[in-house]
């Protein structure tokens, strides 16, 4: 990793954006990962087919909690059809980060889009 | 013991990382391989490979007494009374399953307790929770105090048990269970007791005689042995009782239409084509670790987590798990750095050429009863040194300086 992109990355690990709850989100969902203990809740707000809230809490490593602040900046906008079209490689540059290689770390990454997809899979 | 000489054996320890010389310290994970053990394998291949048992050409009866030449190695090497008590797995998770389906769903029914600790690694914890639940089973915990070894007084609850089964080592704490005590008491109420001895047969002498234990498992892939071979070890009486749990060829005498008879064990638990090169290579690593000495090898790793505890310990922001007292751990040593997610420290050590591991290690429940976040992990083996530990160290002040912490 870089320096640059390390220290952004450690920047919104230690001040997160979208930190907290949206108390009536139409969308929420929470998951874990298992292995590390990593844990993400995520809250939408949709209106007019666009999430025009999205906020997340949780714990986890630098990478998991970085990835779900782009990632909940990154959704304001978008339609939930859009969302569910997002994969990894889109992941990897909302992250700004070639993470191919480090599988283990692309899971970390990963977390918070699977957490996304499954709130707007579920029931409003 | 002489170190550099075992590093020598050890080719990826040549291996730079990012420039940076290779720092192993996962062998609670897996252990390298020396070279003894990847020439065993590479022989086999070049010059006896074949099938073993069925056929009477030279290579099969070259293959064979090969095969069964490791279980000779393996049996003395617990100090088994009989190599036909060793039954060859693909790891320490299917012998523990082993038990658990041809022991276990014949022998336990509802109402019975089933004994194990909160410090298991799920291999020896999800088979019991799931056959307790199958059978109608009562399922209790040996309790830990703080420091991760088991609570005075626990052993009450071995009382009335039909079965016991427990970790020697702990891959966390790095805890040496007295299993001989567990052993003994859960013999004492007729109660059928197993071993996990998949963090202590690699590291220090395991004597099945004097632990007293029904089962055994280990896996040979954290012994310097390849992946793919494991062991069970079981008492002959016990074994000779049990049903198979695979079925196919070479665990059955006679084969009819519409019976058959099983083979005499071990064969009856061996069904299918084994892993023979597997076997060979561990056959090779049981000689290299006998050739060094397990006294020797405990010794060198008791030094060097005495070193550790306390030279991590002195690191403000480390907190250390597990007992101080190196006489009750083994060379394994776990820790939180205050303020930085386990992933990260791993993480950026990797890039120092540290190889270290974080997370749970397979070990929900303890973490959840000592009330620990996931952890980072350094475990040592006879190729480690002090310099490393102390490699290690610097770079650990340099996460925390990282993450200003
Ligand atoms: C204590 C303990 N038991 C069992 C296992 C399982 O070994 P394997 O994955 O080779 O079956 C491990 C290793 O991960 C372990 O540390």
């Amino acid at each position: 990793m870089d320096e640059i992109a390390r220290e952004r990355i450690i920047e919104l690990y230690k001040n997160p954006l979208n930190f907290g709850t949206i108390p009536d989100a139409d969308y929420t969902a929470e998951l874990r990962n298992s292995a590390c203990g990593d844990i993400i809740r995520i809250y939408l707000q949709v209106k007019n087919n666009k999430i025009i809230d999205a906020k997340f809490e949780g714990e986890g490593c630098a990478i998991s909690m970085a990835s779900a602040s782009l990632l909940t900046d990154f959704l304001k906008g978008k339609t939930p059809e859009e969302v569910r079209n997002l994969d990894k490689d889109d992941i990897q540059k909302i992250l700004g980060m070639d993470l191919s290689r480090n599988p283990s770390r692309l899971r970390c990454a990963l977390l918070p889009l699977e957490t996304a997809k499954k709130a707007l899979a579920g029931s409003k | 013991m002489d170190v550099e000489k075992i590093r020598n054996d050890f080719p990826i320890l040549k291996r730079k990382i990012n420039g940076k010389k290779l720092i192993y310290l996962d062998n609670g994970a897996t252990s390298q391989k020396p070279i003894q053990v990847i020439d065993a394998v590479s022989n086999f291949y070049k010059k006896n490979n074949a099938n073993i048992h069925r056929g009477i050409h030279i290579l099969s009866e070259e293959s064979t007494l090969m095969y069964d030449d490791s279980r000779n190695k393996v049996s003395r090497f617990i100090h088994s009374k009989n190599p036909e008590e060793i039954i060859f797995t693909r790891n320490a998770t299917e012998s523990i399953n082993l038990v658990m389906y041809s022991w276990g769903k014949e022998n336990i029914s509802r109402g019975d307790k089933i004994v194990i600790s909160e410090m298991e690694h799920h291999s020896n914890l999800i088979p019991w929770v799931v056959l307790a639940k199958e059978k109608g089973a009562t399922l209790e915990y040996l309790e830990l105090d703080k420091e991760g070894l088991i609570k005075e007084g626990e052993l009450e609850k071995i009382k009335g048990a039909k079965f016991v089964s427990v970790v020697h080592v702990s891959n966390v704490t790095g805890v040496i269970n007295d299993v001989e005590k567990i052993c003994r008491t859960a013999s004492e109420e007729g109660a059928v007791s197993l071993v996990d001895a998949s963090q202590s047969a690699p590291h220090m002498k395991v004597d099945i005689q004097s632990i007293g234990c029904d089962f055994l498992a280990f896996t040979g892939h954290k012994m310097l042995a390849p992946t793919g071979i494991g062991v069970l070890y079981g008492k002959k009486e016990i074994l000779d009782s049990m049903n198979p749990f695979l079925f196919g060829g070479e665990m059955v005498v006679e084969a009819h239409k519409y019976d058959m008879r099983w083979n005499s064990v071990p064969y009856k638990f061996e069904a299918g084509t084994p892993n023979i090169s597997g076997a060979v290579g561990l056959g090779s690593a049981v000689d290299y670790l006998e050739q060094i000495g397990m006294e020797n090898i405990r010794a060198h790793e008791k030094k060097l987590v005495s070193y550790a505890l306390e030279k991590l310990g002195a690191v403000n922001g480390i907190s250390i798990i597990g007992p101080q007292d190196s006489s009750r751990r083994s060379g394994i040593i776990t820790f939180e750095v205050k303020g930085v997610h386990p992933h990260d420290v791993a993480s950026i050590l990797s890039e120092e050429g540290i190889c270290l591991r974080s997370g749970y290690h397979c070990a929900q429940p303890l973490h959840e009863s000592m009330g620990l976040q996931p952890t980072t992990r350094a475990s040592f083996y006879i190729y480690n040194t002090e310099e490393e530990i102390d490699f290690l160290i610097e770079n650990l002040v340099k996460v925390k300086k990282i993450f200003g912490v």
